[in-house]
C-alpha cells in the first residue's frame, strides 16, 4: 500500500510539475509578452514595468522564481484586468462560487445517475431501459452551451420560472445545475448500467439466488456494491468535466466564479491570469483524480496494489 | 436396398413416373458450382453485414451522409456567400429569402450554417486522422519495442493523460495563434494554408500534440495482444521477418480498431472545437464554424433565439450521429466487444 501510494503521488506531483512547466514556457512564447495589449509603452516605462515585474531576468531565473512562487502559493500578478491583484486573491474569491455550484452538480449527476443505471440494467431491454439509454446518449452528445441556451429560451425567457443570470436565490441554481449534471450524469447512467449488467451476471449472484436469498438484499447489498466501483474511476475525470463546464455555464449565465474570470482573462489576453488558473486547475485536477485513485483501490481488495 | 425399403424411407406408395426427358445433363457452371467451395466471407463483408443489420448505426450513416452533402454540396445551391453582407435584410426572422434567418450584419445564416457544418467536420475528420497517425505510430513502437522502451514510453503517456486536456488547449492554442498567423501570411508558400486561417490550424498543432494518447493507448494495447497470438508465433516460426510481421499481420489485424478510434474521434474533436469557438477562441473571422455560430447567437438570444437554434440542433446532430455510428462500428467489427 505504502509503495503504491509514494509512487501515485511521485506521479501526480511530476504531472502537476509538467503542467506548469508547459504553460510556462508556453506563456513566454508569447511574442511582445504580457504588456502587448497596453497601448504602445514608452521604452522607459516599457523597462521599468519588466523589472518591477522580474521579466528582464532570463527566462531560466523567471521559470526557478516562478515555480518557487507556485510552492509558497504565489501565482503572480494580474497584468491586464486588475492591476497588481494578486492572483491568488482572484481565486480565493471566485473559486469558491464555482465550487458551490460544480460540488451540488456532481452530487446530483451521482444522485440522478446511479438509479437511474440500475434501473436500466434491473429492467434490461424494457422500455424503461430504452428510455434511459436514449436520453443518456442524447445527453452526452449535446454540448454544454447548448443544453444551456435551450435551458434559457424555454425557462427564463419564454417561461419566465427561473432566473437567467447571478446566483442571488436557490432557484437560479437550478439552470445552471442542469446545464453541469445534464452529460456527467448520462454518462453514469451508461458506465453504472454496463457495470451491472456484467456483475449481474457473475457466479456469486447466481449462488445467492440460489440460496433463496431475498431479490432486494441481493440487488442492493451484493450487486449494487460491486457495481459502483467503476463509478469511483469516473469520478475524477468527471470533477474535471464538471469544472470546464463550468466555464460555459458561468459565461452564459453571468455567475462571477472563477470559470467566468478566466473566460475574461482569455478574452482579454490577461496571460498570467490565464497561467496561474490553470495550473490551480490542473493542481485540482490531479489531486481529484489522486484521491479517486487511492479510494478505488482501497474499496476493491481483489485490485492488486502495486500493479 | 430393396426397391421396397427405398419408397418406405421416401415415404412414398410408388415410385413416380419418370422417364429420360426429365432429366437433363449438368451444365458446366453447375458442375463448377458443386466442385468449387462457397466464397469465404471476408472480414470486412461479415462486418459490413453485422452493421446493415443495426438499424440504429444504418439511420446514424443515413445523417452523416445528408449533413455531409449538406456541407460541402449545400454553399454552392445558395445565391449568397458566408460572409456576404445584404443591405437591407438585417435581422431578418427564417423566412422564404433566408430561411434560417439573418444575423444582424445581414449575413444569410443558412449559408452560414452550411459552412460552419463544413468547417466544424473538417477539424473533426482531419484532426482525427492527425490523432490517429501519431497515435498509431507512438503505440505500435511502444507496443512492439516492450521493456525499458515501452514503459518509459507509457510513463509518458501517463503523465500527458493526467493533464487537464482542455486547459492546456486553451493556453496553448491562444499563444500559438498569432504567431502562426504572421508565419502563413509570410510566404505564398502557406498560400492553401491562409483560406483555412490560423485558428484552425493552430486547433490541428493543439490536438496533434495532446489529443493522441488515448489513440496510442488503444493501439499499444491491441500490438500487445496481438504479439501473444499463435498465429504470430506460427509466422515466426515459419521465418517471416519484421517487416512482414508488421505489414501483414499486426497492422490489418489492428485496421477495425483504428476505424473505431478514428471515428469515435471525429465527434470528440468537433465537441472540443465548439467549445472553443464557443469560449471565442475557435476559428478566426469572417469564417465561421458551428461553435461560433452558437456564441454569435447568444448576444441577443432573447430577440433572436432561431440564430442560436438552429447550429446548436446541427451541431447536436453531427455529435449524436458519429458517436452512434461509432459505436455501431465498433460492434460490427469487433462483435467480441458487443455488450
Amino acid at each position: 500500500m505504502l509503495k503504491y501510494l509514494v509512487k501515485r503521488i511521485g506521479t501526480a506531483v511530476v504531472t502537476l510539475f509538467v503542467a506548469a512547466t508547459i504553460t510556462f514556457f508556453v506563456m513566454n512564447l508569447v511574442p511582445g509578452g504580457p504588456f502587448l495589449s497596453e497601448k504602445a509603452p514608452t521604452a522607459a516605462a516599457k523597462a521599468a514595468m519588466e523589472a518591477k515585474y522580474g521579466l528582464d531576468k532570463p527566462l531560466m531565473v523567471q521559470y526557478g522564481r516562478y515555480l518557487s512562487g507556485l510552492v509558497r502559493g504565489d501565482f503572480g500578478v494580474s497584468y491586464v484586468q486588475a492591476k497588481n491583484k494578486p492572483i491568488i486573491d482572484i481565486i480565493k474569491q471566485s473559486f469558491p462560487v464555482s465550487a458551490k455550484i460544480g460540488s451540488v452538480a456532481v452530487l446530483v449527476s451521482v444522485l440522478i445517475g446511479i438509479p437511474l443505471g440500475c434501473l436500466s440494467a434491473l429492467r434490461r431491454e424494457k422500455w424503461q431501459d430504452n428510455v434511459i439509454r436514449v436520453v443518456s446518449t442524447v445527453g452526452i452528445a449535446v454540448p454544454g452551451f447548448v443544453v444551456a441556451t435551450s435551458l434559457m429560451i424555454v425557462f427564463a425567457v419564454k417561461l419566465k420560472l427561473l432566473p437567467s443570470s447571478g446566483l442571488s436565490t436557490a432557484a437560479s441554481y437550478v439552470l445552471p445545475v442542469i446545464t453541469l449534471s445534464l452529460s456527467p450524469c448520462s454518462y453514469i447512467a451508461r458506465l453504472m448500467r454496463s457495470s451491472m449488467l456484467d456483475v449481474i451476471g457473475q457466479d456469486y449472484i447466481r449462488t445467492a439466488r440460489a440460496k433463496g436469498m431475498d431479490e432486494f438484499v441481493t440487488t442492493f447489498k451484493h450487486a449494487l456494491r460491486n457495481s459502483l466501483i467503476p463509478v469511483i474511476t469516473y469520478m475524477g475525470p468527471m470533477i474535471a468535466n464538471v469544472l470546464t463546464g463550468g466555464f460555459v455555464v458561468e459565461k452564459i449565465f453571468n455567475i462571477p466564479g472563477l470559470g467566468r474570470y478566466f473566460v475574461k482573462s482569455i478574452e482579454s489576453r490577461d496571460y498570467t491570469i490565464i497561467m496561474g488558473t490553470t495550473i490551480f486547475y490542473a493542481a485540482i485536477l490531479i489531486l481529484m483524480t489522486l484521491i479517486c485513485d487511492i479510494v478505488y483501490k482501497l474499496v476493491d481488495p481483489r485490485i492488486k496494489l502495486d500493479a | 436396398m430393396d426397391k421396397q425399403s427405398i419408397l418406405r424411407k421416401l415415404n412414398l406408395n410408388s415410385l413416380p413416373d419418370l422417364s429420360e426427358q426429365d432429366f437433363e445433363p449438368a451444365s458446366a457452371a453447375e458442375k463448377e458450382q458443386i466442385t468449387t467451395m462457397a466464397e469465404a466471407v471476408s472480414y470486412w463483408k461479415d462486418a459490413w453485414r453485422r452493421l446493415k443489420k443495426n438499424k440504429i448505426a444504418m439511420i446514424a450513416l443515413v445523417i452523416i451522409g445528408c449533413l455531409l452533402i449538406f456541407a460541402i454540396i449545400g454553399p454552392y445551391l445558395s445565391p449568397y456567400t458566408y460572409s456576404q453582407q445584404i443591405r437591407g435584410d438585417e435581422n431578418m426572422f427564417p423566412c422564404m429569402k433566408h430561411p434560417f434567418g439573418t444575423d444582424k450584419l445581414g449575413r444569410d445564416l443558412l449559408v452560414r450554417t452550411m459552412i460552419g457544418t463544413r468547417i466544424s467536420l473538417l477539424i473533426g475528420i482531419v484532426s482525427a486522422v492527425i490523432v490517429l497517425v501519431i497515435g498509431a505510430v507512438y503505440g505500435a513502437v511502444s507496443g512492439l519495442a516492450g521493456g525499458m522502451t515501452d514503459n518509459i514510453m507509457m510513463r509518458i503517456v501517463d503523465i500527458l493523460n493526467a493533464l487537464p486536456t482542455i486547459l492546456m488547449v486553451i493556453a496553448i492554442k491562444m499563444v500559438i495563434e498569432e504567431p502562426l498567423n504572421t508565419l502563413i501570411n509570410s510566404s505564398e508558400i502557406f498560400k492553401p494554408l491562409q483560406a483555412l486561417g490560423s485558428g484552425i490550424i493552430a486547433i490541428f498543432i493543439v490536438y496533434g500534440l495532446l489529443y493522441w494518447v488515448g489513440a496510442a493507448r488503444i493501439i499499444r494495447g491491441q500490438v500487445l495482444q496481438l504479439k501473444e497470438m499463435e498465429y504470430i508465433n506460427a509466422a515466426i516460426a515459419l521465418g517471416s521477418n519484421k517487416n512482414r510481421l508488421i505489414m501483414k499481420h499486426l497492422l490489418p489485424n489492428c485496421v477495425g480498431q483504428l476505424i473505431v478510434t478514428t471515428m469515435l474521434q471525429i465527434p470528440s474533436a468537433i465537441f472540443t472545437e465548439a467549445f472553443l469557438s464557443f469560449l471565442g477562441i475557435g476559428v478566426s473571422m469572417p469564417m465561421a464554424s458551428l461553435g461560433s455560430l452558437c456564441s454569435d447567437g447568444l448576444n441577443g438570444i432573447i430577440s433572436y433565439p432561431y440564430r442560436e437554434i438552429f447550429p446548436a440542433v446541427v451541431i447536436s446532430i453531427i455529435i449524436l450521429a458519429f458517436n452512434l455510428f461509432g459505436d455501431g462500428l465498433r460492434d460490427a467489427l469487433d462483435p467480441r466487444l458487443k455488450k
